[in-house]
């Protein structure tokens, strides 16, 4: 599954893996939308953990959410970025509009062959 | 620059359908061509996102209706420069200099209209080839310094 959703203390977790394009995107934001519209959290945390691959349809998908959950206040949190992935989330000036932190060095370097 | 600096060692020609499937594809077989270089592994993936960004270009907007051909050729050059270009026939761009400003998209489904930013920012050189109705074509450039520096 490239995506898994959690939801504990009025937030909802999106563990997302694998490779995130234009292709793929369209998957995930079906499976986000649906629990955000069951839901809607006050806080939407999207983990970049599992992610091996980002182009700019990843960034995309991050915007897309933000707006949803501007519709009922929600909050956004993205986490464990890649330094690349870090970088273009950065270019679209995401970092004024939610929370964004990058993945731990020691665990990037577990994924680094 | 001396001449020998612009030998072509080596190159790959790829020609594919625009379907959304294929775009995991092309960045994959570019990345491997690219791995003789021995490139770290942070190169690898500026290249492997630019051409992402590239080919998904010409799926999304240069063949909106589809289905067309993509033509995807990347060279090795003496000294570690990587070249690849990404052709399409579609429809082309009527302003490129628009075209490439960050945020500026064409389309509304969720695009984030930071493609031509992702593949300036990850490459040193890009250039884009266009005219309405007569296709796209981006050249990226990149010197690979590779694991060995
Ligand atoms: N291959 C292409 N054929 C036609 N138009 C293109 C092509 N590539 C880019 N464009 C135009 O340039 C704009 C910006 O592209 P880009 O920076 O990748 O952002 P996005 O893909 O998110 O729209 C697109 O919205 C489109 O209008
Ligand atoms: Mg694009």
């Amino acid at each position: 599954m490239p995506v898994e959703l959690r939801y504990e203390k009025c937030c909802l977790t999106a563990l997302l893996s694998g490779e995130i394009d234009h292709h793929s995107a369209a998957f995930l934001r079906g499976e986000i939308d649906a629990a955000l519209a069951r839901l809607h959290p006050p806080l939407l945390c999207l983990d970049f953990d599992g992610v091996t691959f980002m182009d700019s349809s990843a960034v995309g998908l991050v915007m897309g959410r933000y707006k949803y959950l501007r519709g009922f206040d929600g909050a956004l949190e993205v986490v464990n970025l890649s330094p690349a992935a870090y970088r273009m989330m950065r270019l679209s000036n995401l970092q004024s509009l939610a929370k964004l932190a990058q993945k731990q060095p020691e665990k990037r370097e577990k994924v680094q062959p | 620059m001396s001449k020998t600096k612009h030998t072509l060692l080596n190159q790959m020609k790829l020609e594919l359908d625009s379907h959304s499937v294929n775009e995991s594809f092309a960045r994959a077989a570019v990345a491997a061509f690219a791995a003789q270089l021995d490139p770290t592994v942070e190169e690898l993936t500026e290249i492997k996102t630019a051409v992402s960004e590239a080919v998904t270009n010409c799926i999304v907007h240069g063949y909106p209706a589809c289905c067309g051909k993509i033509t995807i050729w990347a060279g090795i050059y003496h000294g570690g420069q990587f070249r690849v270009w990404v052709k399409d026939r579609g429809v082309g761009i009527a302003d490129i200099a628009q075209a490439r400003q960050p945020l500026f998209t064409t389309l509304s489904e969720e695009r984030a209209g930071l493609g031509f930013a992702v593949m300036e920012s990850f490459m040193d050189r890009i250039k884009v080839r266009s005219k309405p109705g007569g296709g796209t074509t981006v050249t990226l450039e990149k010197e690979i310094r590779g694991r060995a520096q």
